[in-house]
């Protein structure tokens, strides 16, 4: 029997052309559009954004040109509990979220998973710029977009399921197939980084979100420097918008939200040597074993050598880096590579020097 | 293909294509001009505002088209408060209003100076008088809007008390009998009805054109202005075909009504129901279980064809998805703007709790729906349910 796949239409190109490669491909496909957002008005800013009433259209109208069924399903409530109040809520604690991941984890990828295996489907196919062959997770063939980074917590009940048929294209070769087929989202500009705050100022939507919190900006000696309106509005390694006048450049070290005080230093205060993750898991579900590695740090970041050695305690792992890896933040995604094979991720709970 | 939405829209009948097609293929003709085209037009034209006149027990006179019942419901509750001095806007609109209703009270609101109450309903989606005739205020209210059936749960309203609440308090009564014209019917006069609003889809007509029902001597002000068309109250080239194909399917619904069509299509609704619970031992009906001719003193009978079921743990989406697979047209709710499925706010002023209401489906039957669309249904609706495992913890 035909398979049954539904895909996630964002109505981007990526998963425009994900939806045409599944229909040509020969499966049975349905067209999910996901709304995220309750209050369109907040997030209808042209060409920015993945879920306005624009994008619901877009991706209608390419489910039109592919002749497939196609539904919008209302996860507002659960986009809004699992990302965006974890969003603000990981800030307000001192530290730097990966939305995108968590949205994965929780909403696009595990949870409509999930949806689509209530509902009788075989798989799920989305836009990511990733491969999986064996039930295995790899580094998408276009390394400027590849999106493994934020897969990285797919296990292998999830990886058995998921089809990503972009995972050999680039974007240019992703663009033409769209435009080859007529699909209206054929020239339609990249997202935004974070969905719901679409006009890129994280620091003002918190300050919007939690009001004030003045409190102190210190020197790692305890000596107050200056003031600040909110620790949620830095973040490890930020330079600007400290308000802080010293000879050399100073850069924001750890925030501390309890004190409310954000600790900044020089540049070279910023190197880590070692990095601790918690919530780790493995794409094939197995224990980790200590050994070496590769870990990204950052969705677009360098990659860095390093042993890994799993630490006492539910899923915790301890990464000693090859060389000095500077501004990792608690709560940015730590992401092991054999090669171009994703081995697991978690997030960073505290960093150290060596 | 089992088409059980005809709440949504309901299919083209014979009768009114037949009576579009001429009309679409003559040469133009506008039913204003003075030429032989024109006054055949006009002819076309009139002759509807016959059949829809008694399709409602009113005179032909009173029936001003309008382009669907959207434009009747914002032309009647916009009109009616732009009618008043401003301190004497005041609207009562029953909880389960249609949004047409609804939001252009709330435009109203915003934009016109006036004060909206909403009344509320019991468990069945009913009016309650004695509730709603404390919110009037004699004298400053100007419309009362209270529905003959609802779109959603097919109650039947107590209209003709509420006319004479209405009329006591100096107020005009607008009911909103979209999905009730048809079956099991509105009497405008012998419910003491103002305003009543009509959309041809829901009988079998056209999109794109309905009507508002305006007994003389109620004040509504136009919206539209520009040629000075249907006494003024709506500017606008008049669509003679839709009209006429309105028109047509007025009569036809009036033909079926007289037939006995409510009975027959009680019993299919009955059906299906029995075969439902038989699939669904938990299976919940909103509004009235039997509606026909059921409802307590008083109360209009609500709509033989339509059945709101709530199949508990299960997301009504996801049913919807799987009925579509096997070709079955059902619905869930009303959509917003995106295309998703939100709670109704019928459900849940009838004291539903959100995810609730996420679980409601609606059949609804119509004039072409036969015994083997049920069978269908039923047989679609087994299958889905066979899939669907009832969620174990609803979040």
């Amino acid at each position: 029997m035909t398979d049954q796949v539904l895909v996630a239409m964002s109505g981007g190109v990526d998963s425009s052309v994900a939806a045409a490669l599944a229909v040509e491909a020969g499966w049975e496909v349905t067209g999910v559009h996901l709304k995220l957002a309750d209050t369109p008005g907040h997030l209808q800013v042209q060409g920015k954004g993945c879920c306005t009433l624009a994008d619901a259209d877009d991706a209608r109208r390419v489910a039109d040109t592919l002749g497939i069924p196609f539904y919008v399903w209302d996860m507002a409530e659960e986009f809004q509990r699992a990302v965006v109040d974890d969003f603000a809520a990981e800030y307000a604690g001192g530290r730097t979220p990966n939305p995108c991941a968590r949205c994965n984890e929780r909403v696009k990828v595990v949870g409509l998973l999930a949806r689509a295996r209530a509902l009788g489907f075989d798989a799920l196919a989305t836009g990511h710029y990733a491969r999986v062959e064996q039930g295995r997770l790899y580094r998408g063939a276009d390394a400027a977009k590849d999106q493994s980074y934020v897969l990285y917590m797919l296990g292998p009940a999830e990886l058995a399921r998921l089809r990503l048929p972009l995972g050999r294209l680039t974007k240019p070769q992703v663009r033409a197939t769209a435009a080859r087929l007529g699909l209206r989202t054929a020239a339609k500009p990249e997202s935004y980084d974070v969905c719901f705050v679409p006009d890129g100022d994280t620091a003002g939507w918190l300050e919007r979100r939690f009001g004030p919190r003045p409190g102190q900006v210190v020197d790692t000696a305890g000596r107050v420097l200056g003031h600040h309106r909110g620790a949620y509005r830095y973040t490890v390694g930020q330079r600007r918008g400290l308000g802080v006048a010293a000879p050399t450049p100073r850069y924001v070290l750890r925030v501390e939200p309890t004190a409310g005080r954000v600790v900044v230093g020089e540049r070279a205060e910023l190197a880590i040597g070692t990095v601790q993750l918690e919530r780790f898991t493995a794409t094939d579900g197995r224990p980790l074993r200590p050994g070496r590695a590769k870990v990204r740090l950052r969705a677009h970041g360098a990659e860095v050598g390093c042993r890994a050695v799993p630490l006492e305690g539910p899923d915790r792992v301890l990464l000693e880096l090859d060389e000095a890896v500077d501004a990792v933040a608690p709560g940015q995604a730590g992401v092991l590579y054999d090669g171009d094979l994703v081995l697991g991720g978690g997030t960073v709970a505290a960093t150290g020097t060596r | 293909m089992p088409y059980l939405d005809y709440a949504a829209s309901a299919p083209l009948r014979a009768e009114a294509l037949a009576a579009m097609l001429p009309l679409l293929e003559r040469p133009a003709a506008n039913p204003s001009s003075q030429h032989g085209q024109g006054r055949a037009a006009r002819a076309a034209v009139e002759t509807a505002r016959e059949q829809v006149a008694a399709l409602v027990g009113a005179a032909p006179a009173e029936v001003v088209f309008t382009s669907g019942g959207t434009e009747a419901d914002n032309l009647a509750v916009k009109g009616a408060v732009l009618a008043r001095p401003a301190g004497d806007r005041h609207l009562v609109c029953s909880a389960v209003e249609h949004h047409a209703v609804l939001d252009a009270a709330t435009w109203a609101e915003a934009d016109a100076g006036a004060r909206v109450d909403l009344a509320p309903v019991d468990g069945l989606g009913r009016v309650e008088p004695d509730r709603l005739a404390a919110l009037l205020r004699p004298g400053r209210t100007a419309l009362v809007a209270v529905m003959a059936a609802n779109n959603e749960v097919g109650t039947g309203q107590p209209v003709g008390a509420v006319a004479e609440l209405a009329h006591a308090a100096g107020a005009a009564l607008l009911c909103d009998a979209v999905q009730a014209a048809s079956l099991p019917g509105v009497d405008l006069a012998g419910d003491g009805i103002d305003l009543l609003a009509l959309a041809a889809h829901k009988l079998g007509g056209p999109t794109g054109v309905g009507a508002l029902v305006v007994r003389p001597g109620t004040s509504v002000r136009p919206l539209l202005h520009g040629g000075g068309q249907e006494r003024g109250l709506r500017s606008g080239t008049l669509p003679a075909a839709a009209i006429a194909g309105f028109g047509a399917a007025a009569e036809a619904a009036l033909a079926d009504r007289k037939a006995g069509a409510a009975a027959s299509l009680s019993a299919l609704r009955s059906g299906l129901l029995t075969a439902l619970r038989a699939l669904a031992p938990d299976l919940e009906v909103n509004g009235a279980p039997d509606p026909p001719g059921a409802g307590s003193e008083g109360t209009s009978p609500g709509l033989p064809g339509l059945l709101s079921v709530r199949f508990p743990g299960r997301r009504a989406e996801d049913l919807l998805l799987l009925l579509d697979r096997h070709g079955v047209a059902c619905s869930a709710g009303s959509a917003c703007a995106s295309g998703a499925v939100t709670p109704s706010h019928v459900l849940l002023a009838m004291g539903r709790d959100p995810a609730q209401a996420r679980e409601t489906v609606r059949f609804s039957l119509g004039h072409g729906s036969t015994q083997a669309d049920v069978d269908a249904a039923a047989a679609a609706v087994a299958k889905a349910l066979e899939v669907l495992a009832p969620q174990q913890a609803r979040q």
